[in-house]
């Protein structure tokens, strides 16, 4: 079995970028840049390898407020900012003093808010990455297996791009991220079954002629894809003045993105970006889907798949196959993962919202359960700087909270029946 | 008795290209399909199966609707007319 020929030159106008080649996390086997995925050998996840030049604070600093001003370290040319796309990224950190005061940590606590990318989660990062790799590849459908943010981000930029998209999900998604995808004019197909049967029918169709020309985002254009999720931790580090934070505590689902976060620090650190400071990360998830809670726990590295049943539904991947790199990551850096109850995702969501006016969805539910849980259990040190990622927006998921937040009360549109209703609160 | 395998793009090398591939094995198991898939393509079992002889971790099998590893695994039984598809685990999300 013979791998592939790693391109002889690289250079900053090549179609992506300062990208050279594929390679197999599991076994080193190297690939040339194309729609592939899986390593021929060992069938383990292919991931972009760089030549990177030299990248100072000022190229960057220099660039647009997205994801395209670091396009240097991405899989991208350097005309990806010029093509259509969502330019999504640079979104707020926001100080968060009352939270952390709420949660009795003394060290500075900050939220990253991906809500506010341009279809409300930070999928959408992912997805003008991925949407520029298909350009390259000459892939003329995005598609995508979804459990709703996802769906939202390919139907969106598919229709900014100009192109056809095809977005799978599972049938049971909540309500509102089916007419979130649904509005952007993509084919939408509700598919019998959880995300991880939607998943498997991606990689089946993967191969059929009916997709010969389809980019499946997460799937066939993985490796692209998830380069995307480095900018969370490229913003980060840049918003936090040019440094790294000590804690940061972010939700699984695949997997993925935690591991990307950490990718970005070692790079930046790498290209002498940022000073090289200890740093710890920490993952979140719900008990209602937690294998990889679970084997961090057990002290596992292998991560036994789980049947989801949560509130979390972008978080519910029950096979997370960057799993083990989630556990290699947080136990490389000395944080750890906590898993949280829907009861306490919903206290979550609704903490959030209460002390710093950010409506997260379930999963941001799922990060800032997880933060209380991990400063409650001394897992998490109080008087460190942390920093919790919001993944997306608590529109999407209005189900989780609607049930026990409303109005104070009815009345008769008159003053007496405020000065009433606001006493009786009293 | 027959058993169904498909199979995934990157193995197809060893199946001349073919998408599925329709087996009779001996033993009625996961295991069973699988020594007889590597009679009609020869080498594809060390693809799937690491060097003890276990499933490999990027790898997914499904007999009909479930993955084996809610099942039993290797000894999940494939009676007459099952499917068995084999997938590349992705990470998803």
């Amino acid at each position: 079995m013979s791998t592939a020929i790693l391109p002889s030159v690289t250079t900053i106008t090549s179609p992506f970028g300062s990208a050279s080649h594929l390679q197999c996390r599991e076994c080193g086997a190297r690939y040339s840049l194309g729609a592939e995925y899986a390593c021929i050998e060992c069938f383990g996840p292919l991931e972009v390898g760089y030549e990177f030049g030299t990248v100072t604070r000022e190229q960057i600093e220099s660039g647009p407020l997205s994801i395209w001003r670091y396009s240097a370290l991405l899989p991208v040319s350097t005309t990806a900012a010029l093509e259509p796309n969502l330019a999504p990224g640079f979104t707020k950190l926001v100080r968060a003093d009352n939270l952390a005061k709420a949660l009795g940590i003394t060290g500075g606590l900050w939220v990253k808010d991906d809500s506010g990318n341009p279809t409300h989660s930070f999928k959408d990062r992912v997805v003008a990455v991925a949407q520029s790799a298909a350009r390259r590849l000459g892939l003329s459908t995005l598609s995508c297996a979804s459990t709703g943010n996802l769906a939202n981000a390919v139907a969106a930029a598919a229709a900014r791009g100009a192109q056809r998209s095809v977005v799978l999900i599972p049938s049971d998604l909540e309500p509102g991220k089916v007419v979130t995808t649904a509005a952007y004019g993509t084919t939408l197909i509700a598919v019998e079954g959880n995300y991880d049967d939607v998943n498997r029918l991606c990689g089946e169709l993967i191969g059929d002629s009916v997709t010969d020309d389809w980019g499946f985002v997460n799937v066939n254009l993985r490796p692209y894809y998830a380069e995307g999720s480095k900018t969370l931790g490229y913003e980060i580090a840049e918003q936090l003045g040019w440094r790294l934070p000590q804690q940061v505590v972010i939700p699984i689902a695949s997997g993925a993105l935690l591991t990307k976060v950490d990718k970005g620090f070692r790079e930046f650190i790498d290209l002498g970006l940022v000073e090289q400071t200890p740093y710890r990360i920490f993952g979140a998830q719900a008990v209602g889907c937690s294998p990889v809670e679970q084997a961090f726990r057990a002290g596992h590295d292998v991560v036994r798949p789980v049947r989801p049943d949560t509130i979390a539904k972008s978080l519910a991947i029950g096979n997370p196959a960057d799993g083990p790199y989630a556990l290699d990551v947080v136990r490389r850096t000395g944080g750890s993962i906590g898993a949280v109850t829907d009861e306490e995702i919903v206290e979550g969501i609704r903490l959030l919202a209460e002390t710093e006016g950010i409506f997260a969805e379930t999963a941001g539910g799922v990060t800032v359960a997880t933060l209380r849980a991990l400063v409650r259990s001394g897992e998490l040190d109080p008087t460190a700087e942390t920093v919790l990622l919001n993944t997306g927006d608590g529109l999407k998921t209005l189900d989780a909270v609607s049930a026990h937040v409303g109005p104070a009360g009815t009345i008769s549109p008159s003053i007496s029946a405020v000065v009433n209703l606001l006493g009786g609160l009293a | 008795m027959s058993v169904t395998v498909r199979v995934p793009t990157i193995l197809r090398t060893y199946t001349d290209g073919q998408a599925e591939v329709s087996v009779a094995p001996d033993v009625e198991t996961l295991s069973g399909v699988l020594t007889a898939l590597e009679v009609v393509a020869p080498g594809i079992r060390a693809r799937v199966l690491d060097d003890e002889g276990k499933l490999r971790r990027f790898v997914n099998i499904y007999v009909d609707d479930d993955d084996v590893r809610f099942l039993d695994g290797l000894d999940t039984p494939t009676p007459d007319g099952t499917s068995v598809s084999v997938i590349p685990a992705v990470a998803g999300g």
